[in-house]
Parts: structure tokens; sequence; C-alpha cells
């Protein structure tokens, strides 16, 4: 009763029609938190995921040492807790005597960024060409699939580094690689999506207020599918991660000194069985984040699964 | 009848054509083509309620959707209002779809189900041009009223609403245009019958509050009864007859519409007359039969003119119109 005079009041109120969103928007959040409060894996891997990001953020704060300074007095010194290990080294040094707790920090910048850029831009891409092409089907849809079916004949990983082979290392050149052929999943999906959704009624319904065409595939049909694109999007996250490390690990992506996880794993493996760290450490830093991904993607899309919603 | 139609069709048809590629067009030969409605001659006219009956798949929704510009005519004139729409476009298009409305079947995708009851209608209300936000919110409040539902439901989502409450929803979505003519698409079939006489009431009273003309698409010969002037038969795409409500129920003419009629279900056992039973199923749009496209399923057949000339629906003095060779002669 209290909140239906509340909301009565904001009513008579025009210029309160912002503020009546925004309480809409708030409320739809939290009841995502608490939905996912439900989904304990799902909780786990989002947590984990937030601590990356501020180790990623905070990197400059919390990191101990530069991350490209070189100490040939402490070359190749094992964790703490092994002996030799010192306390001002706390995860040990590689072969150049760079401090790997603090490459590892700030390694978490690059595997983000990456991901995040080549996942945006992907989304960008793909879920734009498949909106036009769901929406309106016809040659540009032919064209565009067919493209798409063609990129899909490639394995991923052979093709990015054919790419990144031909246009050299780079943090560009490996978004470009990346998203060269990231898009494709997004456009299938969103061209499928848009495609069913487009016989729904409600899309008649606005045709006949005479809504133009922009305003259906942007206001009318987009948050429809925008939780298909959130849960696709989470789970590619963490592939394209994978992906920059690999190429990383390769020699084809980032390029040492800067810190990259999977130019790290490289730098190490001549070292492995004496100096197992500097492999390895890197390698858990990766794993626990694109687990943490995952396990949080995989909720996502049970939780917007209707039909495993419990009303 | 003396007075200009509002809604004028002249041998609308719609065919959509099923597309193939060029191996199946190896394999299965030409195109193919759905005559979902194959010329329609009908006049809708200012204040009355037209129904519109048939069995499924026979074209009636397509015909609304068609009169109302969703779905382009493949032939045929459409005229509203004495101008013709087929070639609108732009301002014009957009004036049009302010008088012309549309209300669904189905109350459960006809609304986005991301959208606030709110949000809906504001759409509404922008298409017809009316942006102030204070105006915006005094005119949904008291569309909610009208159509019986409460200021306090303004923030919610269609799923929090039954089936009859969202169908108000629809209701009110077309009413903020303002419209001269709205196409009711099947508006209760997808609803319990205790709310589907609510909402049936409801659009007898905006009907004449607003003055509205209604298209009335339906399969349940009961509801139809009920709330038209006229009612229209159709069959494969084509009207088989038409008449004023009363004389089409107490004298049909065209063997279909008499089969459609002793189905209707009867209380009183005197009044039951014998049920004429329609052999076979409609036969597909795709491959429609040549002649009369009932002849198929017809018990009054008169013989091979049913089969090789399809007859024109011809009206008697009451304007009762029947496409049938037993009655043309």
């Amino acid at each position: 009763m209290d909140k239906m005079n509340s909301s009565q009041v904001l009513l008579n109120n025009g210029n309160n029609l912002n503020l009546i969103s925004l309480k809409l928007f708030l409320r739809n959040q939290i009841a995502f938190f608490s939905e996912l409060k439900g989904h304990p894996s799902a909780l786990i891997g989002f947590i984990i995921l937030i601590l990356y990001i501020l180790m990623a953020i905070l990197a400059p704060l919390i990191a101990p040492h530069s991350p490209t300074t070189t100490d040939l007095d402490n070359r190749l010194l094992p964790p703490f807790w092994l002996e030799g290990g010192k306390s001002t080294f706390l995860l040990g040094t590689d072969v150049l005597g760079m401090d790997l707790l603090s490459r590892i920090i700030y390694g978490a910048q690059i595997s983000l960024i990456v991901g995040f850029l080549a996942v945006g831009i992907s989304i960008l891409i793909g879920g734009t060409l498949g909106m036009i092409a769901g929406y309106y089907r016809g040659i540009f849809d032919q064209i565009i699939s067919r493209l798409a079916d063609l990129l899909l004949a490639f394995p991923f990983l052979i093709f990015a580094i054919g790419m990144m082979a031909f246009m050299g290392p780079g943090f560009l050149n490996l978004i470009l690689a990346l998203t060269f052929k990231g898009w494709v999943e997004f456009f299938r999906l969103v061209r499928g999506e848009v495609m069913s959704e487009k016989t729904k009624e409600y899309v008649e319904a606005a045709n006949a207020l005479g809504i133009s065409k922009l305003k259906i595939m942007v206001v009318e049909i987009l948050p429809n599918i925008i939780h298909s694109i959130t849960v696709l999007g989470t789970l590619r996250l963490g592939y394209m991660i994978i992906m920059e490390a690999s190429l990383s690990f390769l020699g084809l992506g980032i390029q040492p000194p800067t810190p990259a996880w999977g130019s790290m794993i490289n730098d190490g493996r001549d070292y492995v069985m004496n100096a197992w760290w500097i492999s390895t450490l890197p390698g858990i830093a990766l794993l626990i984040l694109v687990l943490s991904i995952n396990l949080f993607g995989e909720g996502l899309r049970d939780l917007t699964d209707p039909r495993l919603k419990r009303s | 009848m003396a007075t200009a139609p509002l809604v004028d069709l002249r041998g609308v048809k719609k065919h959509y054509v099923i597309k193939r590629s060029i191996l199946e067009k190896m394999v299965a030969g030409q195109e193919q083509t759905v005559r979902a409605v194959d010329g329609v001659d009908l006049q809708i006219f200012n204040g009355e309620t037209l129904g519109l009956v048939g069995e499924s798949g026979c074209g009636k929704s397509t015909l609304g959707r068609t009169i109302l510009k969703l779905h382009e005519a493949t032939s045929g004139e459409i005229y509203f209002d004495g101008k013709s729409v087929n070639d609108l476009n732009g301002q014009n298009l957009q004036n049009f779809r302010r008088k012309a409305q549309i209300i669904f079947q189905n109350p459960y995708s006809s609304l986005n189900p991301r959208k606030t009851v709110r949000q809906i209608l504001t759409l509404a209300l922008r298409a017809r041009g009316l942006h102030d936000l204070r105006q915006q919110d005094e005119e949904i409040g008291s569309l909610l009223h009208r159509v019986g539902l409460s200021k306090m439901h303004i923030d919610r989502y269609p799923h929090q609403f039954s089936g009859g409450q969202r169908q108000r929803i629809g209701i009110a979505r077309a009413l903020a245009l303002k419209p001269r003519f709205i196409v009711a698409d099947e508006p209760v079939s997808a609803l319990d019958v205790s709310v589907q006489a609510q909402i049936i009431n409801l659009l007898e009273e905006l009907q004449e509050e607003f003055k509205l003309t209604y298209l009335f698409v339906a399969h349940d010969l009961s509801v139809i009864h009920y709330i038209s002037d006229r009612v229209a038969v159709m069959y494969l795409g084509k009207i088989v007859e038409i008449a004023e409500t009363d004389e089409l129920f107490n004298n049909p003419q065209h063997p279909y519409t008499q089969a459609l009629i002793s189905a209707i279900p009867k209380v009183d056992k005197k009044a039951r007359t014998d049920r004429i039973i329609l052999e076979g199923n409609v036969p597909s749009p795709l491959n429609p039969p040549p002649g009369c496209a009932f002849h198929t399923r017809c018990s009054k057949k008169r013989g091979p003119v049913c089969e090789t000339e399809a007859p024109l629906l011809t009206f008697d003095s009451n304007n009762h119109g029947v496409a049938c060779h037993n009655f043309w002669i």
C-alpha cells in the first residue's frame, strides 16, 4: 500500500518519470543479484571475476615491484615458501629477475582488456549485422551468412595465427585478429533471435503504430534478445582470453617485456625443470580467471533460460 | 446502402510465394504460391461491426492485416474513407495508421514482455504525436481506466497480468491512437469464456463511445452472432456469403454457411436440425480446386459447372450476397 502511494505521488509529477525508470532499473539489478545467490557456482565465478577486475585496475597500487624492472642479482628466485625464497619477491622471480607476483597482477590488465575489447567489438559488429540480416533477410542476409559460413570453416586458433603472422604482433593487430572471426558467433545468434522475435505480434503491433524499422529493432526487439547476447558474450570472454594467451605464448601476441600471461608461460618454458614457478604460476592465474568466467557465464545461461527458471 | 463505405476492398488478393533454391526448383518444379486471400470484394460501413468467420487457414487474419497494410496486397484496391491506401507512404501512411488499428488474438505475444504498461502505451501516444510527458501520463491513466484497469498497474510488466487484463492493455494501445477503424483479430479466442464476455462487452461500449467501426475476425459463431451487424463467411481466401447477422443465421444460402450454422450446438432438442457433416479437409491454399473452391466438399453440387466456373458473389434485394451456382440461377 505504501509503495502504491509513493508511486502515485511520483506519477502526478511528470518530471519524476526518470526517477521511476531508475528505480525500476535498480529493482531489476537487485533481483538479478538475489537470483545469483541461488546459484552458488555462478556467484563464486562472479566474485572471482570482480576480484580479477579490481586487481587489474588497482595493479599500480598493489603490485610490490614494477613489472618490467630487471634485477639480475635476484634471478630465478623461488616463491617465498620454498628454500631460498625471499619475502620481498613473494612468488619468486624469472630469468631476468623480474618479480613474478607483480607481473601476474599486471598481466590481468592485458588479459581482461583484450578479452573485453575483442568480445565487445565482436558483439558490435556481429550484433548489428545479425539484426539487419535477421530483420530484412534478402540478399544482404545471403551474402553475410555465406561469409560467416566461410569464416566458420577455419579453426579459430589456426586462423588467428595466420592473421598474426601476416600482420605482425602488436596490441591492435591482436584485437583485429580476434574480432575478424569472433563476430560470426554473435551474428548467427542475433540473426536467429531476431528472425524468431520478428514473427511475434508485439512487433506487428509496433508496425501497426507506424514506428520506424530502426526503432523497432533497437527499442522493441533488442531488449528481448540482450540476455542471450550477454550469456554468449560472457562465455566467449573466457575463450578470447585463452586465445590471447595462446597467441602471446607463440610469440605472436603481446611482446615481452610487457607482462602477459601467455608470454610469461613461454618465458619459463626452458626453465621448467629447475624453476617451475615461472610458467606454472601465470598458468594458474589464467586457469582460475577463465574458470570463473565460464562458471559465471553458465550460471547466467541457467538463470536466463526460461525453461530452467523457477517462477 | 446509400452512404459511402469506410473501408472498400476491390478484388484484393494476397499471395505468398514459397521461395525455392535452384536445387529445389530442379527437383520439385517451379515456385508455388499460397493464395491466402484470393479476390475479395468487401465494404465496411461507418459504425458497423462486420464479423468475418471461417475455418483456420482460410485467410481471414491475412485479410485483416492486408487492409491495415501490415502485409502488402498482391493485387486489388483498398480504399479507406474514399482514399486509396495502396500507395501510401511516409506521413500519409502514418496518418492512415493512426486511423486504423488492430487488436491481436494472442495477448501473450502481442505485448512486448520487456516493457511496462507505461512504456507500451507511451509508444502508442508518441506515434500519435503526443510528446508532453504530463499529458501522456494523464492520457495513460484515463485509457487504463477506460478499459477497466487501474492506474496502479502502470509500471507492471505484461507477465504480471492475466490474459483478460493483457487483452485490455492491447485494446488500450489501439485506442491510444484514437482510431476510427479497428481490426479485431480473434480478440477473445485465447480467453476463458467468462472473460470473453467481459472483453466483448468492453468492445461494444467502446464502439458506442468512440464511434468505432470493427472488422471482427473470429471462428466462434456465437461470438460473431452476438457482436456483428453483418457477417461475412470466408472459405479458402474468398467470401462465399455475406448478409445482415439475423438474415445470415436464419436464412443461410451457401452450402458451406449452412453446414457451419448447423454445427452450432443447441440446447433445445426440438430446435436441433440435422447436422450437415462436411467431408474431408479444407483443400490446400497452395493448390485450390478449380471452379468453386468448395465443390470438393459440397453436398449440393450442381454438376460440372461447379468444377469449372468460379461463382461470383451476387446480391439479392436484401443485400444478401452468395457465391454459389445454386443461388445464381
